[in-house]
């Protein structure tokens, strides 16, 4: 018996402007940026909710009404927010979907931050935050943690689990799983949380592979995928990846949404098979054995670990300096300041700064909408410099001299 | 292999790139057994030392042939007449710049006519002529190899006879070799050459080591340097600009200008208006040595030419571990990903860079390692290898 638990994240960073020092002192819409169409929120927020997630919420409705069809997503509060102010009927397709009580909601922070890492308050704070705004948008209260980027260690389960949830979503790197297969029910190392692991080689294979021609699988027919899902040995297989998957990442022309449109019926054909969301998983099966993950896992990039995000200096510099602010902005009462602090610390920001790739020179594989990780971090640090003047009512210099700011 | 190739300089009498760019293009060419004959116009009291001075004793087949002529790189015709002026023997010379390079043209077939090889190679169009004459005489394929155009050197007013001997050098040849997609394009628009006639080949850097041990800075001020000629084209009355923008930020900064040209008075003039004579320095001509050590004092190198083929210094900027910026008119932009790129005429966006590259040490040390790291990839190898791809090609077509 292989229960199929697929788990989508639905994501979009407010994404800084154009900022120059110039600027400093002067514009206080961070993340309004008009003209630069790779910078504009509202105009990519249409444009992948019209390639993806309209249509793929169609699809997903007519599947969940049609069979016996179980799915989970984890929507950013950043993502919520840019329905509610671009789209509101993206979120209603969100609401439809919640409604047939056959998709689960997880929680994760807010601002798809790294606070973890930097403020276990402040990640507690967002994590409450996030809550909220799931029960007020979808009247559900979720019971299943993944954290940004399903950045994980056990240090991080047991605190999720001190906050009362009933499982966690990690990465099923065999670093940690050794001789263990990521298609079981698992617990972390000291901890009674429940801990569902990706099987990365079939989640990658849709999300990344799906397109590709040079790969030996080209072209992944639902059915060959079935036979793979037979093949596997378990109780669960964690389907985990970007909802982006369908229609952006992999366009409509390979197939994609004939590929999902099909999964069902193909799955269900094998009487052993059934779909079940995380928190259906925890109270079906039972832990299989303890997992040890000491050092931090993530789901990115051959090394799984963090260094997308804090492997270099510039990024290191920008990350201790946002959250260095973080006792005296929530002293001061603006919330204005404390809303655009914390949507500096969606980890996007720092992931636009990486260096690793860029090395290669081979830009086309990287996504960046500034020119280079420089000019991230330059647009970074100015708005950063912006909003420390707010806070600290320091003098700033505009036009050449030294004035006041605002 | 055997290439007969006209340039204009070469170690150590150079004042641009081009010299630089011609000697390691040779050197690499050496590697790939390929013989060369370099002709180039000369005239000094130093010549019977000149080819023992450009140290290639140690590269086997290569020689250098040396035509009695007062040709710079560069030059304009009224530059051209005032050097003749200060000249005894006038009726040596041509009586102005395009009767010099004519003079030289017919120089060359007397060289080809003792000369044995296989392949015509010019560098730019003063050796236009001369390589066009000698594929007359021979039929020997001729190759151009394109480090600017007439746009490239004026671009208000581009010179109509040097456009003109420039489009009949692109037509006549067999192939032509540019050393930027910029140049390449400037090639098919402005001259409506046919591209597939055109390969682009980018320069390289000797794989010479730099010294572990960096220079010693003295000064207590962050030092953004520029290096180059003092030309409209190098944009330098941007950098002025985007200087002055940028001490209104962060006092303390000095700038420091290495090179000459003709607009260096007109510079200087602008920079005591701005009230930057206390923030500027002109050094003048620095040897390759002391450009070298510059780069190691710098924390930081500007590009901000208005129109740059390519844009070899920045090459060396990176290699010597300097953060540096280049403008998005310079060919090197193509190849380059680690270092920061302005508009030549976005003063407030270079300035913008400049302050953060100074006032963040992270964004300064993440562009120096990376620059560095990234520009170990272009070696004298690589163009030298395309190079010799260029020459079996023309030579199995012919």
């Amino acid at each position: 018996m292989v229960s199929i638990c697929m788990y989508f994240q639905v994501h979009q960073p407010f994404r800084l402007r154009k900022y120059s020092i110039f600027d400093i002192g002067t514009k206080k819409d961070y993340f309004n940026e008009k003209y630069n169409l790779k910078l504009n929120n509202e105009a990519i927020l249409r444009k992948v909710s019209n390639k993806c997630y309209l249509p793929a919420n169609k699809l997903m409705l007519k599947l969940l009404n049609e069979n016996d069809f179980k799915i989970s997503y984890s929507l950013s509060g950043m993502a919520i927010e840019q329905f509610e102010k671009y789209y509101p009927e993206v979120l209603n397709s969100f609401q439809e979907l919640v409604d047939t009580k056959k998709v689960e909601i997880l929680s994760e922070t807010y601002y798809h931050s790294l606070s973890y890492l930097y403020s276990k308050e402040e990640f507690k704070e967002q994590i409450e935050m996030h809550k909220e705004k799931v029960k007020n948008v979808f009247g559900v209260n979720p019971k299943v943690f993944r954290n940004t980027e399903l950045i994980y260690n056990n240090e991080i389960a047991k605190f999720v689990e001190d906050l009362g949830y009933e499982g966690i979503l990690a990465e099923g790197w065999d670093y940690y799983l050794k001789w263990r297969s990521s298609n079981f029910l698992y617990k972390p190392k000291n901890c009674n949380i429940k801990l569902l692991m990706k099987n990365y080689k079939l989640s990658d294979d849709i999300a990344f592979r799906f397109g590709e021609k040079s790969w030996k699988e080209w072209p992944l027919t639902i059915e060959k995928f079935g036979q793979w899902v037979n093949a596997a040995e378990g109780e669960c297989l964690n389907l985990f990846m970007d909802y982006e998957t369908i229609g952006e990442h992999q366009w409509e022309e390979t197939g994609i949404f004939e590929f999902f449109k099909k999964m069902p019926s193909e799955i269900l054909k094998n009487p052993n098979n059934n779909f079940k969301t995380p928190s259906e998983i925890i109270k079906h099966y039972n832990p299989k054995d303890e997992i040890d993950v000491p050092n931090l896992m993530s789901w990115a990039d051959v090394e799984r670990d963090v260094s997308a995000w804090l492997g270099n200096k510039m990024q290191q510099e920008a990350l201790a300096k946002i959250y260095s602010v973080e006792k005296l902005i929530k002293e001061n009462s603006n919330k204005e300041l404390l809303d655009a602090w914390r949507k500096m610390q969606t980890s996007d920001h720092f992931y636009y700064m990486c260096t690793k790739w860029f090395n290669d020179g081979d830009v086309h594989k990287y996504f960046n909408p500034y020119e280079s990780p420089y000019e991230a971090f330059i647009t970074y640090m100015n708005v950063l410099s912006d909003l420390n003047i707010r806070l600290k009512k320091e003098e700033v210099i505009i036009g050449g001299k030294k004035s006041k700011g605002y | 292999m055997k290439v007969l190739m006209f340039g204009w300089e070469f170690p150590p009498y150079i004042s641009g790139g081009l010299g630089n760019a011609c000697y390691l293009l040779t050197k690499g060419l050496a590697k790939e057994g390929i013989s060369i004959t370099f002709v180039i116009p000369y005239a000094g009291e130093e010549k019977a030392e000149f080819v023992n001075l450009i140290g290639v004793e140690n590269i086997k087949e290569f020689k250098v042939k040396v035509v009695n002529s007062i040709i710079e790189p560069y030059m304009s015709n009224k530059e051209y007449k005032n050097k003749l002026s200060k000249i005894k023997n006038k009726s040596l010379y041509g009586n102005d710049l395009y009767h010099e390079v004519y003079r030289f043209s017919l120089a060359a077939l007397e060289i080809a006519n003792k000369e044995d090889f296989d392949i015509i190679h010019c560098h730019d169009w003063m050796t236009y002529p001369a390589g066009i004459n000698v594929k007359h005489l021979t039929g020997k394929p001729l190759v151009m190899h394109i480090h600017n155009t007439v746009f490239d050197r004026n671009s208000l007013s581009p010179n109509k006879y040097e456009y003109d001997i420039e489009k009949s050098g692109f037509l006549k040849s067999d192939k032509i070799i540019a050393i930027s997609k910029r140049v390449k394009d400037s090639l098919v628009n402005e001259y409506k050459i046919n591209e597939d006639k055109i390969s682009v080949v980018y320069w390289g850097l000797d794989n010479e080591k730099v010294n572990e041990e960096r220079e010693k800075k003295l000064m207590k001020e962050k030092v953004v340097l520029f290096v180059g000629r003092i030309t409209m084209q190098k944009g330098v009355d941007y950098l002025l600009q985007a200087a002055k923008k940028a001490l209104d930020f962060e006092k303390n900064i000095r700038f420091i200008v290495v090179g000459s040209g003709d607009m260096l008075p007109q510079i200087i003039n602008k920079t005591i208006e701005l009230g930057l004579s206390e923030k500027i320095n002109f050094t003048g001509w620095f040897n390759p040595k002391e450009v070298f050590k510059a780069f190691q004092i710098a924390d930081l190198f500007i590009m901000p030419s208005v129109s740059e083929p390519f844009g070899l210094v920045a090459l060396e900027a990176l290699k010597n571990s300097t953060p540096t910026i280049i403008s998005k008119q310079s060919g090197v932009s193509e190849i380059i990903n680690n270092c920061l790129k302005v508009d030549f005429w976005d003063t407030n966006d270079m300035a913008d860079k400049i302050v953060n590259t100074l006032r963040y040490e992270s964004l300064n040390n993440e562009l120096r390692y990376n620059g560095n790291l990234e520009v170990e990839k272009f070696t004298i190898e690589k163009p030298a290898k395309e190079t010799k791809e260029v020459y079996i090609e023309v030579l199995n077509n012919g």
